[in-house]
């Protein structure tokens, strides 16, 4: 109220978890401005739940502090729950009430007046379509629309932080699409602070700013494009009869570095189109093809971990699997 | 406020109080987002019930099987009137109303094993209410869960030859209360330690069925062995049982210790303390869990 600068959404400093001898979140130091839509990218088990669960005081932070809308996390816990709305990775409604019951009882606990209750709620249902649907029980409805209820539910309270853990695991791409026009929708009304978590590429990079989280560990953050711009330059591949001489060639006429990837050779320059015509005037091979692809996130995240964020999953895929809420979440 | 949320309608996210009448209002405020959550838990509970007639029929099957087929097949086995004067039917008809508030009290406390699997749990643990309120209210539910199926199989009475007076009525109204009471209270004892379905359903087999069955609720307790008889005296649930029945049979004779009747307060004051000892028990283990 008196400070001029307002204050940071959520403010980490050396945050550690540790379950027994393993670290799942390893002095993590963030800051996220308020109105700011910040992502968590990594892979499942890379830390990012944990995180969020701890900012949400689900679970107790082994050391280090954080405060969320300005409460600390760890002595104020019912100001950072009365100020933060929650979308758990997994589905956690009523399958047996509806819609609007649902609501309500969220609206509840949270304190929010019963007068006021009506006026919440309907423009929240109008805006995730489901207006129609607020007398009908969860139960009968698919994945998506359970999880647009869900961020409707998250917003009942005007949260100042709206957290989604994986908002669009396990749904289709249109639905996918739908819950991210929503999640615009919602930055343009409310300039809600969102954090959010992801493993998919294409939603990190709607965000204003992304943490890249590997192994408990923040190893980049910054916005999208200047994490690109960081891994440089283009990448140019071709494909040659002769890929020795071509790659001797190239590196002795422009003195780039050649990498032999995917059958293919790679030259990182800063302008791949530009690049292309110059090297044909010095090729003496046969080319079959070039390709032009400009950095992308999974740049990004190869270049701080040294791994593909696929690979990375692919080890932690059994714990996905075992967990049983994911499970009965993709079902429906 | 910061800029970022001016225009935004204010949130009841009661900010650190700053001043005693603040601290007043915070608490204030507070109380109320509580209490108004016991009520919410306890009416989800009811709306559940009535959007699931099946665990309605189901609890009143068992009860309903028991009283006629085994009361009228074991009745006949039995020549002499049991202790009191009453025939087996009569005495068994308290004995089956508490053993179905039993079954539905200890199998209530299954929605917060329930909530847990389906994830319902994380949005109250995450909620700015204490966990007092979701047990209590969790608690409530049960028991209101509990007394009404209760309810419903009083009208069995005057087949089975139960003569039932407005005043009996009320005894035995209040009887299962504090039984449903006490048994909800168990199960949420319960509830708090077991984390899987599976292993919910299998202790509520092994520690329901034998406190049932020595409780007095489908034999007289009169005459028995001693090693049975020092038993049931031990199972506080014979006390409740008890109390049921002369509720409804005035003139059966009630428990004995060494000699001496235990009077019926004393008998409803056991259950209420006991009941209140486990609920309380219950708010602690569930407050602890993480």
């Amino acid at each position: 109220m008196t400070d001029a600068a307002p204050a940071p959404a959520v403010e980490v400093e050396h945050l550690v978890k540790r379950f027994g001898d393993f670290t799942a979140v390893d002095d993590v130091s963030f800051t996220v401005a308020p109105g700011e839509l910040f992502g968590f990218l990594g892979p499942n088990g890379a830390g990012k739940t944990t995180t969020i669960s701890m900012l949400c005081t689900l679970l107790s932070a082994s050391a280090g502090r954080a405060s969320v809308a300005g409460h600390d996390i760890t002595t104020q816990r019912d100001e950072v729950r009365a100020s933060i709305g929650l979308v758990f990775q997994e589905l956690t409604l009523d399958d047996y009430l509806t819609a609007d019951e649902n609501l309500r009882f969220h609206a509840v606990m949270y304190g929010v007046p019963r007068s006021e209750l009506a006026a919440r709620i309907a423009p929240l249902l109008e805006m995730v379509g489901l207006t129609e649907r607020k007398g009908q029980q969860v139960r009968f409805f698919s994945g998506g629309m359970k999880r647009r209820l869900e961020i409707a539910r998250g917003l009942i309270h005007a949260p100042r932080v709206l957290f989604l853990d994986e908002p669009t695991i396990g749904l289709d791409p249109q639905t996918r699409a739908h819950i991210w026009d929503y999640v615009d929708e919602l930055r343009r009304r409310e300039s809600t602070t969102m954090f959010l978590t992801t493993h998919y590429m294409d939603e990190a990079e709607r965000c204003d700013r992304i943490a890249i989280i590997d192994q408990g560990r923040i190893v980049a953050i910054d916005t999208p494009d200047a994490l690109k711009a960081a891994v440089g330059a283009d990448a140019v591949t071709f494909a040659t009869a002769d890929d020795a001489r071509a790659a001797r060639q190239l590196s002795e006429a422009f003195g780039v570095e050649v990498v032999g990837q995917n059958g293919g050779l790679v030259v990182r320059v800063p302008d791949g189109e530009g690049f292309v015509p110059s090297a044909f005037g010095v090729l003496s091979v046969g080319v079959q093809s070039v390709s032009v692809r400009r950095p992308s996130l999974d740049d990004v995240f190869i270049k701080y971990t040294g791994r593909a964020i696929r690979d990375a999953e692919a080890g932690a895929g059994d714990q996905f699997k075992m967990n049983p809420m994911v499970r009965g979440f993709r079902r429906g | 406020m910061d800029a970022s949320t001016a225009g935004r309608p204010p949130t009841d996210a009661a900010p650190t109080p700053v001043s005693a009448a603040g601290a007043t209002a915070h608490r204030q405020a507070t109380l109320t987002r509580n209490g108004r959550t016991i009520g919410m838990v306890w009416q989800r509970e009811l709306i559940r019930l009535r959007r699931t007639p099946t665990r309605i029929i189901t609890g009143l099957a068992q009860p309903i099987i028991f009283l006629f087929i085994m009361g009228a097949g074991l009745g006949q086995l039995i020549q002499q009137d049991v202790p009191g004067g009453f025939d087996y039917q009569q005495f068994l008809f308290p004995g089956i109303l508490s053993m179905s508030i039993i079954t539905s009290a200890l199998f209530s406390a299954v929605s917060i094993v329930w909530d847990r699997e389906f994830g319902f749990m994380r949005e109250m643990l995450v909620a700015p209410v204490s966990r007092t309120s979701i047990v209590l209210g969790k608690a409530l539910g049960g028991g209101t869960v509990a007394v009404v199926q209760g309810l419903i199989l009083i009208v069995a009475a005057p087949i089975v030859g139960v003569d039932l007076t407005v005043g009996r009525l009320f005894l035995l109204v209040v009887s299962l209360l504090l039984l449903a009471y006490a048994m909800t209270a168990f199960g949420m004892v319960m509830a708090t330690r077991i984390e899987r379905m599976e292993s919910f359903q299998m202790v509520m087999t092994l520690v329901m069925q034998p406190m049932i069955f020595l409780s007095g609720a489908v034999f007289p307790l009169q005459n028995l062995p001693t090693w049975l008889s020092v038993i049931t005296h031990l199972n506080p649930a014979t006390y409740a049982v008890d109390l049921v029945r002369r509720s409804v049979l005035p003139d059966a004779p009630g428990v004995e210790i060494a000699g001496w009747e235990v009077p019926m307060w004393a008998e409803a004051l056991l259950v209420l303390a006991i009941g209140t000892a486990l609920l309380a028990l219950a708010v602690r283990l569930f407050s602890k869990t993480d």
